[in-house]
């Protein structure tokens, strides 16, 4: 099993903000258009974060025109230039599936002040 | 046509240069040992034997010793033979490492796939399922077994009984990455066998040559 983690271990990111489930996210996705390259911002609330090592992946959901929409990342993924942390919500359940079935004021997550939200 | 003996150690992920994820196999690919070189002459055809892995001394046989010595090395726990190569590339007791193969390159893995047991038509053959409710009473069992003129039943008719455990050749799969100092070989997929068997890699025999 370990040599299995070493030869993932240089591809493992470091630059990777501590984050949970119920904070939302600004996410930094390198989009390729032929040879361009640009950088598109996905924003909204982290609601799954599972695996572990180089598997790692996380969910964000937003609504965009009224239409959810979810991304799953994986976490040590070169196609992120970066994550932002925008604001650390307080959940109680590490799976928010529950805001599926949510919209409008009842979606929302309460602000924790859990520690500095990075600039 | 080259070959390499090796064991498998597990599956994970890596990211190719594009970030997409790759499903990789890492599979410990030699060092090996060339045995033995079979020649039209003495044996009828040309293969090399090849050896991986060491076996503790006293459970070698004297026969398995003394045909490893000639190759200047200790018995070796997995031997096969790779057919096809050319012959003047090899000597006996050279030895093969990992970096045989390079990223890219096409190859097939063969070894032996996981014993299911005694399985059922569904999950051997992919029969289908009847219904399990409304009195149906045919549920997962064996369907028809044929027509009824024969009054026998054809040999090959698909049933229920041991599944896996044998052979099997996985074709064309691609090599991402060779790890020459922890001699690993990462190959795209899936391959037969659980952890820590032992699996041959061979060049793709049907490779299109694009």
């Amino acid at each position: 099993m370990d040599i299995i983690r070493a030869v993932t271990q240089d591809q493992l990111r470091t630059d990777i903000p501590d984050f949970r489930p119920g904070d939302t996210l600004r996410v930094h996705v390198k989009v390729r258009e032929g040879q361009r390259e640009r950088i598109q911002v996905f924003e909204g609330i982290v609601i799954r974060r599972r695996g572990s090592g180089i598997s790692e992946t996380y969910t964000v959901r937003k609504v965009s025109y009224g239409v959810g929409v979810e991304r799953t990342f994986p976490l040590h993924s070169p196609k992120v230039e970066k994550i932002e942390v925008v604001r650390r919500g307080r959940v109680r359940r590490a799976k928010l599936y529950y805001l599926r079935g949510l919209s409008g004021k009842a979606a929302r997550i309460k602000e924790v002040r859990r520690q500095p939200v990075s600039s | 046509m080259k070959g390499i003996l090796g064991r498998k150690l597990g599956m994970t992920q890596v990211f190719n240069e594009d970030g997409d994820v790759i499903p990789v196999t890492v599979i410990e690919a030699g060092p090996c040992v060339v045995l033995q070189k079979k020649t039209v002459e003495n044996d009828g055809y040309e293969a090399i034997q090849i050896g991986f892995g060491d076996v503790k001394a006293n459970r070698a046989t004297k026969p398995e010793t003394g045909h490893a010595k000639k190759a200047g090395t200790a018995p070796k726990r997995f031997v096969r033979e790779i057919r096809g190569v050319n012959l003047a590339d090899y000597e006996v007791g050279q030895q093969i490492t990992a970096d045989l193969f390079q990223p890219g390159e096409r190859v097939d893995v063969i070894g032996v796939s996981k014993g299911k047991g005694y399985a059922g038509p569904i999950k051997r053959h992919n029969q289908h399922r009847g219904p399990m409710a409304h009195g149906s009473k045919y549920h997962r069992g064996v369907g028809s077994l044929g027509s009824i003129a024969p009054n026998r039943v054809f040999k090959g008719q698909t049933m229920a009984g041991r599944m896996g455990g044998e052979r099997t050749t996985v074709l064309n799969l691609t090599v991402v990455r060779v790890d020459k100092d922890r001699n690993l070989l990462l190959i795209k997929g899936s391959v037969p066998g659980p952890k820590n068997s032992f699996v041959t890699i061979r060049s793709a025999v049907k490779a299109d040559n694009k």
